[in-house]
């Protein structure tokens, strides 16, 4: 069932579920962050509305810098507006940054320690008919490996905002993992968000009876889901109650720092594990927790995720299908590591 | 112009000439490192740090001083010979240089040496970080600000394309207070850079990006400060120093030779490089006592 602790939208699996594109939230977030502190600067690889940083744009033109198509500048310049004690944000698709500036954002902000956020939106496949190069499913891997930076990946627009305001108050370098396409609502206004703490959004286990003759019943199945995809890690869930299968299920917003506490428990009270993302499965989200649990509290993991494949065109919800990222395909994974389980 | 004297200029001679001894000592004790640019520059860091600059270097992180942005971190030995000789930090902590712990990294790295503006090594970075500097200080202090934006850079890192969004973003914005300085030495690790990658015509492609540009004999005191006052004197562009200097300059050895751009002294070419800059050095404190 939702975890009512968290507040989560009663009408996620209605079938008209508002669905809106994360990268909103982060042009609204930006907006707000940028009225609350004047020294957030916004930066723009000839992008500015397709990943929603006109709204800071059209409201502060004189702290908005337009650098052309041009991403390896756009890191540069940004590192350079920190170093003078703005807050820069710096927003293009997650492709070209942090994916054509790698090297610049690891030497010119996390090098130098600089306080540069770095917003890559159109992550993953569902950007859909633009194509496999235009589709970043490295860009966790990428930016997670690198000393001082802080991964997160909002799993619906409302997230984004929260992630956005939040980003904008911690010192240091951040990567902020946009996607393109609508997904539906998952979190509301009231749902907590903290940088660092994972949430579970659907509880599999179950507590009955009351004092000594409390009896409670653990979930078989963790799933851990970060982005667009915790929607269908829900559902997926939600289906298998039918089947008896009890899954919790874990939206892990930030990927780096990892909560550590959150995923050992996770792991310690199902005994199994699946992690799911839309990213290659080498280096991503499911990587991060494989690394912590085989240290921590080893359990059978699966991966969904894209298997070291390039992406084409198609609508999203097509390719997630063709690249095994669809509800079937998690149920399926449950299933799997729940015979691997001993 | 800034008028300058004769004793000013002995002055600045005889500190390039200390700031090149510096380098060569500190290169030998290190065992690695690169010697030709850092010779090269060694006049125009002296005229930059003992003359041009509004600085204070028992205040480095004084908000209204000028930014030096060295962009080709490899040639820090300079920087740091420089700094120690101005003041920043003991000179005899020179000899530390590249050695485990040090606070003076093979390449700079600002968090090690807060006083530094930025950390650089891979090149062709230190214009873009520039631009943003010079971009929030028009933010704070609009575009009369006087704070002005130096960035060191060398001929070889114009191969790097970052270099050129730089150059458009800098035109585009008309950043009148970035002076970029460019060691025009006609080398870079595997041969002369007309060989390796052609940069003529250095001076109309600067000029194509909307900067204004000066071409300077690099090791002249006179055309450097000159060169430095007319740039300040221009409101609607960014300016460019080309700066020609000779690789490995003060030491006969050394100089034009492209193989000096990587290597340190051994022992042996240590003591002559010395020896040499030595009796210079003499030659310059007489002529201007």
């Amino acid at each position: 069932m939702l975890n009512s602790t968290q507040k989560l939208n009663s009408k996620m699996f209605d079938a008209d579920v508002e669905q809106v594109p994360i990268r909103k939230g982060f042009g609204e977030g930006l907006l707000a962050a940028g009225q609350a502190d004047p020294k957030i600067v916004g930066l723009c690889a000839d992008l500015t509305e397709s990943t929603q940083m006109h709204l800071f744009k059209n409201k502060y033109p004189e702290r908005f810098v337009q650098v052309g198509v041009a991403e390896q500048n756009l890191a540069g310049v940004a590192s350079g507006m920190a170093a003078m004690g703005k807050i820069p944000f710096l927003s293009s698709y997650a492709m070209f940054s942090p994916g054509r500036n790698w090297e610049q954002i690891r030497t010119t902000i996390c090098y130098n320690n600089v306080n540069v956020k770095i917003v890559g939106s159109h992550a993953g496949i569902s950007v859909g008919p633009d194509g496999g190069t235009h589709q970043a499913i490295e860009d966790i891997a990428i930016t997670r490996v690198i000393p001082r930076m802080t991964v997160i990946s909002p799993c619906d627009s409302v997230e984004a905002k929260k992630a956005t305001l939040a980003i904008a108050k911690i010192i240091g370098p951040v990567y902020l993992r946009l996607a393109r396409d609508k997904t539906p609502i998952i979190t509301t206004d009231e749902t907590p968000f903290e940088i660092g703490k994972a949430q579970i959004v659907w509880q599999g286990g179950r507590a009955s009876g009351s004092g000594e003759e409390i009896e409670i019943v653990r979930a078989h199945v963790g799933i851990i889901a970060t982005g667009a995809l915790v929607h269908k890690a829900i559902v997926a869930a939600r289906d298998l109650v039918a089947e008896g299968i009890m899954v919790t299920v874990m939206n892990l917003a930030t990927i780096k720092p990892l909560d550590v506490a959150a995923v050992t428990e996770l792991a310690d009270n199902t005994g199994a594990i699946v992690t799911v993302e839309e990213h290659q499965i080498a280096g991503g989200m499911g990587s991060a927790v494989a690394e912590c649990l085989a240290q921590k509290h080893p359990v059978p993991i699966e991966f969904i995720g894209v298997t070291d494949q390039f992406g084409q065109s198609g609508t999203p919800s097509e390719l997630v299908e063709h690249y095994g990222m669809g509800v079937s395909h998690i149920k399926t994974a449950v299933k799997k590591v729940l015979a691997r389980k001993k | 112009m800034d008028d300058i004297t004769d004793k000013k200029i002995g002055f600045l001679q005889n500190k390039a000439n200390e700031i090149r001894q510096s380098i060569i000592e500190m290169l030998l004790e290190a065992g690695s490192g690169h010697t030709a640019g850092p010779l090269g520059m060694a006049d125009v860091f002296s005229a930059l740090y003992f003359h041009i600059l509004h600085h204070d270097p028992k205040r480095p992180d004084w908000v209204e001083r000028d930014r030096v942005i060295l962009s080709n971190g490899h040639i820090c030995p300079v920087l740091y010979a420089t700094m120690a000789h101005a003041g920043y930090f003991p000179i005899e902590e020179l000899k530390t240089l590249r050695k485990f712990g040090s606070r003076l990294q093979g390449h700079p790295h600002r968090e090690w040496l807060p006083m530094l503006e930025t950390s650089s090594g891979p090149l062709g970075e230190g214009l873009s970080q520039a631009v943003g500097m010079a971009l929030a200080d028009r933010i704070d202090s609009g575009r009369s600000s006087s704070r002005n934006f130096f960035v060191m850079m060398s001929d070889g890192e114009m191969d790097e394309g970052l270099n050129y969004e730089a150059m458009m973003l800098a035109g585009k914005e008309r950043l009148h207070n970035i002076i970029a300085i460019v060691d025009r030495n006609n080398i870079q690790i595997d041969g002369f850079t007309e060989d390796i990658m052609p940069l003529e015509n250095f001076y109309a492609k600067w000029q194509s990006f909307n900067w204004h540009v000066q071409e300077i004999d690099g090791h002249s005191f006179d055309q450097i400060i000159g060169a430095v006052a007319e740039a300040k004197t221009i409101f609607d562009q960014p300016s460019v120093i080309i700066a020609r200097t000779i690789p490995g300059k003060g030491v006969a050895e050394f100089e034009r030779k492209f193989e000096w751009h990587g290597k340190p002294p051994n022992k042996e070419e240590a003591v002559m490089a010395l020896t040499e800059l030595r009796t210079l050095g003499g030659k310059i404190k007489s002529e201007h006592q």
